[in-house]
């Protein structure tokens, strides 16, 4: 694989496209507290990308400035081929990057099928005036969306929890719907943070299945968190491995085990 | 003894309407709470606002007449035109709709992510200049809403129930126009949230600001279209308070008739509001009738008057004590 090329086939035979989003010199501080220092790296069409590293590594503040909760006062982010510029979190997600949170930030009144639903906020057009009056273009894209919302659970595999009230369910569901909503939106880029912490084994095992079907049938590029190292070896194409808000690794999951640095901040070599 | 129990059925009946008229304002303050987590104090300044604007525009008064004739030596006072009520309540609904966006653009933009004390003293503040820039618009002078509003004793009822009963039940037509558009409101703002995307947006806003911005629901917007929703119901209520007693400056003092309303129904409930203020104005109405009463003296030894001033808000405190979160409120469960 060459860092240059445009394209690159992954073992399993897929091949990778251009670049989605490219990071480039991006430098994150709070105050004094330097939370992203001068990283670059660039994700491509069609790959699942991880981002690694110890706690307080820097990894969700990461996820954060690409889709708009920070805004990082050194760099620039290149989306699609264009710079971006500072833009609110809803615009980007408008743009087409969806994410999932960390700690599971769901509509918890609100029943599963509403809540992959508001995933399709972005592709309602239709005004407020129309949507009061509930007949024509209003009826029309709510039946359409709806669709896409129920290929969607179906996928997951939650037709069961349809109609229950999200914070009722146990805590896999919930990230499962949460990775629903996120999938409604039909992103370019999917942002996952830490799609299986606090699952057991069989939880784990359902995500990581899910999130591999949903980039081969739908192709969609990922980019996620995780600190299960299995997981991420086994279905990311690249890692960026981050510590103290420097990255100290990126390449394929191969090349990564292998690099020193990597070895030290994992292990837990002095920093002095 | 039946006579007392139709007098005290007339009183409840009574109390149901006047209650249905608290329910008014609590919605309001249900609406921005349950989106922002604001308590807004300044719901029944906007009641007022909104119907001194009406009467304002409708009656054709010049805004700011006093200050524009002080400064340019001009005694305008009038444009001399009467508009049609129904352009008058459209073009104050603009002025509701623009004060929203003013309260977005120049108070709440700036208090994000706040605590909800500084909002809660933000939204006093907001009260308070509101009824001063209300003041300064249209005059301090107690006005009189002219809108085709029905008012007076309802004939039907009194003479069906004088067959019926051989008393005739006063009830006022106002309190019936007024329940009805209570009830209008609500099914309509309920089918609006459950059914459309922007309710779904509301309603998305209202469990959780981060995912509904990563969804890409500006809240922004959504806190105009809140706030406008409110300053539309604000409008409501103050036409028919306003229709009651004439649009004057204590019309603003229902914001403490609808605090006991919100603690009984729950902050976070459409339709908790509708029922707590019910519950009250029944409450109200048949508690004052019983213990004012002469079989209750006799009974007693002691009457009790103008207990309306008190009765909702000692309901309101058992309310507290008992069931904090209202009838209908959310369960505060914390999960540790």
């Amino acid at each position: 694989m060459t860092a240059t090329a445009d394209t690159y086939e992954t073992p399993d035979g897929r091949t990778i496209g251009g670049k989605v989003l490219e990071m480039r010199n991006i430098t994150l501080r709070f105050g004094g507290v330097v939370a992203i220092k001068d990283i670059s790296f660039d994700i491509r069409e069609g790959e699942i990308r991880a981002i690694i590293g110890p706690n307080g590594a820097g990894k969700s503040s990461m996820l954060n400035v690409i889709n708009g909760f920070y805004h990082p006062q050194e760099g620039e982010i290149w989306f699609h081929g264009e710079k971006r510029k500072p833009m609110k979190p809803y615009q980007i997600a408008k743009q087409g990057i969806a994410r999932t949170f960390q700690n599971i930030a769901l509509f918890k009144g609100m029943s599963t099928l509403d809540n992959i639903m508001t995933g399709r906020f972005n592709q309602m057009k239709t005004n407020m005036l129309a949507q009061m009056l509930w007949k024509g273009p209003a009826e029309r894209e709510e039946v359409e969306n709806r669709e896409i919302v129920e290929k969607v659970i179906d996928f997951l595999e939650i037709q069961a929890i349809r109609k229950t009230p999200v914070g009722a369910l146990p805590y896999g569901l919930q990230k499962r719907v949460e990775l629903g909503r996120a999938l409604a939106a039909q992103p370019k880029l999917l942002l996952l943070d830490e799609p299986m912490a606090g699952m057991n084994v069989e939880e784990k095992e359902d995500m990581s299945r899910f999130i591999l079907d949903v980039n081969d049938e739908f192709g969609t590029t990922i980019a996620l968190i995780e600190h299960d190292m299995g997981v991420v070896m086994d279905i990311s194409d690249r890692v960026v491995v981050m510590d103290y808000g420097k990255k100290i690794g990126d390449g394929t999951p191969d090349e990564v085990i292998n690099n020193q640095d990597v070895i030290d901040a994992y292990l837990g070599v002095d920093h002095g | 003894m039946f006579d007392q129990f139709l007098y005290g059925t007339e009183a409840a009946i009574n109390g149901l309407m006047t209650g249905v008229m608290y329910s008014l304002v609590a919605l309001g303050f249900v609406l921005i709470f349950k989106s922002s987590g604001i308590f807004n104090y300044a719901q029944g300044v906007m009641a007022l606002f909104g119907a001194l604007t009406l009467v304002g525009i409708q009656s054709g008064q010049v805004p700011f007449a006093h200050l524009i004739n002080a400064i340019f030596g001009t005694k305008i006072h009038h444009f001399g035109w009467t508009l049609p009520a129904i352009l008058a309540i459209v073009l104050t609904i603009g002025v509701m709709i623009l004060f929203a966006w003013l309260v977005e653009r120049y108070l709440l933009k700036h208090l994000v992510n706040q605590e909800p004390i500084i909002l809660f003293m933000a939204t006093i503040g907001l009260a308070y200049f509101m009824e001063g820039v209300g003041d300064l618009m249209w005059g301090s002078d107690i006005k009189k809403i002219d809108l085709p509003i029905p008012q007076g004793i309802n004939g039907t009822i009194d003479s069906l129930t004088y067959d019926w009963f051989g008393y005739g039940f006063y009830i006022d037509n106002l309190d019936i126009a007024a329940a009805i558009i209570a009830v209008v409101l609500v099914v309509a703002l309920t089918i609006f949230s459950q059914y459309s995307t922007t309710g779904r947006a509301l309603r998305a806003v209202a469990d959780d600001h981060q995912a509904a911005l990563s969804v890409g629901i500006s809240l922004r917007s959504i806190w105009v279209i809140v706030w406008g929703i409110a300053g539309f119901i604000a409008l409501v209520a103050g036409v028919m308070w306003g229709a009651k007693s004439g649009v004057q400056f204590s019309l603003s003092l229902i914001t403490l008739k609808a605090l006991p309303v919100l603690m009984l129904g729950g902050f976070t409930s459409i339709p908790g509001a509708i029922i707590g203020g019910m519950i009250i104005g029944v409450g109200e109405k048949v508690f004052e009738f019983i213990v004012s009463s002469s079989w209750f003296g006799d009974a007693m030894g002691f009457t009790m008057n103008a207990t309306e001033n008190w009765f909702a808000y000692v309901l309101a405190l058992l309310f507290l004590v008992f069931r904090p979160q209202g009838l209908f409120g959310d369960k505060i469960i914390e999960r540790v």
